[in-house]
C-alpha cells in the first residue's frame, strides 16, 4: 500500500538471523538484519512474530539487545514450558527469518547526551537486556555520566553478559557493576548473595537526592519489588521506569 | 499471570495510531487520575484489557483479528499528546 | 497529502497479513486426528492462564452465589451452595486463542441443579463475576447437562488463577463463556453481550462453527 508508506506507519519487517551467540546455557543472542530498520534508541523492544508452516502464529516481545550504533540483536531466555522462546535459543540457525515490528516505546529509553543525571539500572535475569543496550550505548558514546547496574542472577553460569560486563567495568569511565547471585555462589564469591532487598538497594543505588534516573527491569514480580523498595528509600515514583516482563 | 506495563503494548499501539503512545497522558473515567500510557496495567488474554493502576477500571481493549480489530477505549476520558 | 484520520485508520486495520514461514516453528499444540479437535485449534496439555484482570481472592465466608431475574432473587452463601449435590464430569476445552486441552477433570453443581431453587422463564442469563466481568449465554446452554459452576479441578479446589472459588463451565461453547471467578447469573428477556461479546468476539461462540468473532 503506497499510500501508507508515505504515511511512516509502523508495520512488520522482515528479519534474517545473521549470527547466533551463545551467552549461558539457557540464553542465546541473535544478531539480525532487518530489510527498512529506521535505527533504534536504547532500551526500546520489538515484537516478533512467528508463522507456522499452517498458518499459526505467535506473537511476543523482545528488547534490543544492541547498542543503537549497532545492528540490531535480541538475548532470549529459555522457558522450558515455553511457546517462542525454546524455539529462538534453540531452533533458529544463521539464514532463519522472521516478523518483527518495531523499534517501538519512548518510555524505558536511555539517550547518552540527552540525560545528565545518573544512571541506575536494576536487572533481575534476563531483564538485564534492555539495559545492557544502554551501557552499551552509554560506551560507544563516550559518555562519563555516573552509572551504576545492580544485577541479580539466580547462579554464576547463568549471568549473561558476564565477561562483556567486566570489560564495561573496568573501563574506569565511572560504571560501576554490582553482582547478587540468589540460588548459589562459586567457591571465593565476593559479590551479594540473595535477592534484591531494601538493604542492598540503598546499599549500592545512589541516594535519592542526587536523583538518578532508574530503569528496572526483570520478571513482574522482581520489578514490583524493586520499585517499592526504591519508592521507600524516597525516590519520586516518576524517576522509576519499569519493564514488566511477565511470568509471576 | 499478573499485568504488564503500558509500555509492552507500545508496538500495536504504534500501529494503529501511527506515532508512539506510551509517553501520551492519559486520564481514567474511573477515579480521575492521570497517567502516561506507559504506566498503567496490560492483561494479555483473548484480546489487551488495559486498566488503571488505581482503581483497575478498564481504560481500553484491543481485540486483534487476523485482518481486524476492534477497539473500545471507553476508560479515557481523555488522551493528551504532543502535537 | 492532507492528514485523513479515517484514512489512517482504515490502513491500520488491515495489516494482519499472513507472516512469511518461520522454518521449524509449530507453535505449543500439535494436531490431532481423532476427530476431537475443533477447527483451527491445537491440542495441548498445558493449561494456559489466561486473564482480563488482577486475579480477585474473596474468602469463601464472603462468597455467594446469585440467581437475579426470577420471581425472586436466590442466594446461596458457600456452605449452602456445597451442599449441593455435585457431579463430577470429564470434558474437552476449547480456548479462543487456539488450545484445547482433552480430558479435563471437574467437580461442580450442575446449572440445572442451582436453577431447580429459580421460578422463570428468561430465555438468555449473563454471568457475572469478582472483577467485573460478564459473559452472555442463552439459557438453553446453560440447562440440560451442559454447564456446571465447578469448584473442583483435577481433584484439588480450584486454584485461584484458574477461577477459584467457583467458575462457569460451559465446555461446548469456547473457554470465555466459562467465566472465572463467576459469582452469579443474570436472568433476562433480551440478549445482553458480556465483557468480550460486546468488542469483537462472537456473541454465541460454538467452536465446532469456529465462531471467533463478530460475523463468523
Ligand atoms: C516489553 C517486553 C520485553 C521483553 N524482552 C525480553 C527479552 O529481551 N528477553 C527475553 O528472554 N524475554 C523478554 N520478554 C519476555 C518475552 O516476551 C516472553 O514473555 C518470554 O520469552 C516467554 O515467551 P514463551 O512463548 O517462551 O513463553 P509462554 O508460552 O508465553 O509462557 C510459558 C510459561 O512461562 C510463563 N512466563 C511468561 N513470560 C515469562 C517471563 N518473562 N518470565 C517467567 N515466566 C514467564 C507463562 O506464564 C507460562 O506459564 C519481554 C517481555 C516484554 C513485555
Ligand atoms: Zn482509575
Amino acid at each position: 500500500m503506497a499510500g501508507t508508506a508515505l504515511l511512516g506507519r509502523l508495520t512488520w519487517l522482515v528479519a534474517e538471523v545473521t549470527e547466533t551467540v551463545t551467552e549461558t546455557p539457557r540464553v542465546r543472542t541473535l544478531i539480525l538484519d532487518v530489510d527498512g530498520w529506521p535505527g533504534h534508541r536504547a532500551g526500546q523492544h520489538v515484537d516478533v512474530r512467528l508463522t507456522a508452516e499452517d498458518g499459526y502464529q505467535a506473537e511476543r516481545s523482545y528488547s534490543l539487545a544492541s547498542a543503537p550504533e549497532d545492528p540490531p540483536a535480541l538475548t532470549v531466555e529459555r522457558l522450558d514450558d515455553g511457546e517462542v522462546s525454546p524455539y529462538l535459543v534453540d531452533e533458529v540457525v544463521p539464514g532463519d527469518r522472521f516478523e518483527l515490528r518495531g523499534p517501538v516505546g519512548g518510555y524505558f529509553v536511555w539517550d547518552a547526551d540527552a540525560l545528565p543525571e545518573p544512571l541506575l539500572l536494576v536487572a533481575g535475569g534476563s531483564g538485564v537486556v534492555p539495559l545492557m543496550a544502554m551501557l552499551r550505548h552509554r560506551a560507544a558514546a563516550g559518555s562519563t555520566v555516573p552509572a551504576k547496574l545492580l544485577y541479580s542472577s539466580r547462579t554464576y553460569e547463568e549471568v549473561i553478559y558476564r565477561e562483556e560486563l567486566e570489560r564495561l567495568d573496568g573501563r574506569g569511565d565511572g560504571l560501576e557493576i554490582v553482582h547478587t547471585l540468589t540460588r548459589a555462589q562459586p567457591p571465593g564469591w565476593t559479590g551479594h548473595a540473595g535477592r534484591v532487598d531494601v538493604d542492598l538497594l540503598r546499599e549500592v543505588s545512589f541516594p535519592a537526592r542526587r536523583a538518578p534516573r532508574v530503569f528496572v527491569c526483570g520478571p513482574t514480580s522482581f520489578v514490583e519489588a524493586v520499585a517499592e523498595g526504591l519508592v521507600s528509600l524516597g525516590h519520586r515514583p516518576g524517576r522509576i521506569r519499569t519493564e514488566r516482563f511477565g511470568g509471576t | 499471570m499478573t499485568h504488564l506495563d503500558g509500555n509492552a503494548i507500545a508496538g500495536v499501539l504504534e500501529q494503529l495510531f501511527g506515532r508512539d503512545l506510551t509517553l501520551a497522558s492519559s486520564r481514567c473515567t474511573g477515579c480521575g487520575a492521570m497517567r502516561e500510557v506507559a504506566d498503567i496495567h496490560v492483561y494479555r488474554s483473548a484480546g489487551i484489557v488495559a486498566r488503571c493502576p488505581d482503581c483497575d477500571t478498564v481504560l481500553f481493549r484491543i481485540v486483534e483479528a487476523r485482518d481486524r480489530m476492534w477497539l473500545d477505549f471507553r476508560g479515557f476520558s481523555s488522551l493528551q499528546v504532543r502535537s | 497529502m492532507p492528514f485523513d484520520p479515517a484514512f489512517r485508520f482504515n490502513a491500520a486495520c488491515k495489516t494482519h497479513t499472513v507472516g512469511i514461514i518461520s522454518r521449524g516453528f509449530r507453535g505449543r499444540g500439535r494436531g490431532d486426528d481423532s476427530g476431537r479437535l475443533p477447527p483451527g485449534q491445537y491440542a495441548t496439555d498445558d493449561f494456559p492462564v489466561l486473564s482480563a484482570g488482577p486475579t480477585p481472592h474473596t474468602p469463601l465466608d464472603e462468597w455467594t452465589f446469585t440467581i437475579e431475574g426470577g420471581a425472586e432473587p436466590v442466594r446461596w452463601t458457600w456452605d449452602e451452595f456445597r451442599t449441593l449435590p455435585t457431579e463430577t464430569v470429564t470434558k474437552d476445552i476449547h480456548c479462543v486463542t487456539k488450545w484445547s486441552k482433552f480430558d479435563t477433570d471437574w467437580e461442580g453443581v450442575s446449572v440445572d441443579a442451582l436453577l431447580e431453587s429459580v421460578d422463570h422463564d428468561r430465555a438468555y442469563a449473563v454471568a457475572f463475576c469478582d472483577g467485573g466481568y460478564t459473559t452472555n449465554l442463552p439459557v438453553e446452554d446453560l440447562t440440560g447437562g451442559k454447564a456446571w459452576v465447578a469448584f473442583a479441578y483435577d481433584g484439588e479446589p480450584l486454584e485461584p488463577e484458574h477461577g477459584g472459588p467457583a467458575r462457569l463451565l460451559v465446555p461446548h461453547l469456547y473457554f470465555w463463556k466459562s467465566a472465572k471467578w463467576v459469582r452469579g447469573l443474570s436472568l433476562r428477556d433480551e440478549d445482553e453481550p458480556g465483557f468480550w461479546e460486546t468488542n469483537g468476539y462472537h456473541n454465541y461462540g460454538d467452536p465446532w462453527r469456529e465462531q471467533r468473532y463478530w460475523g463468523d
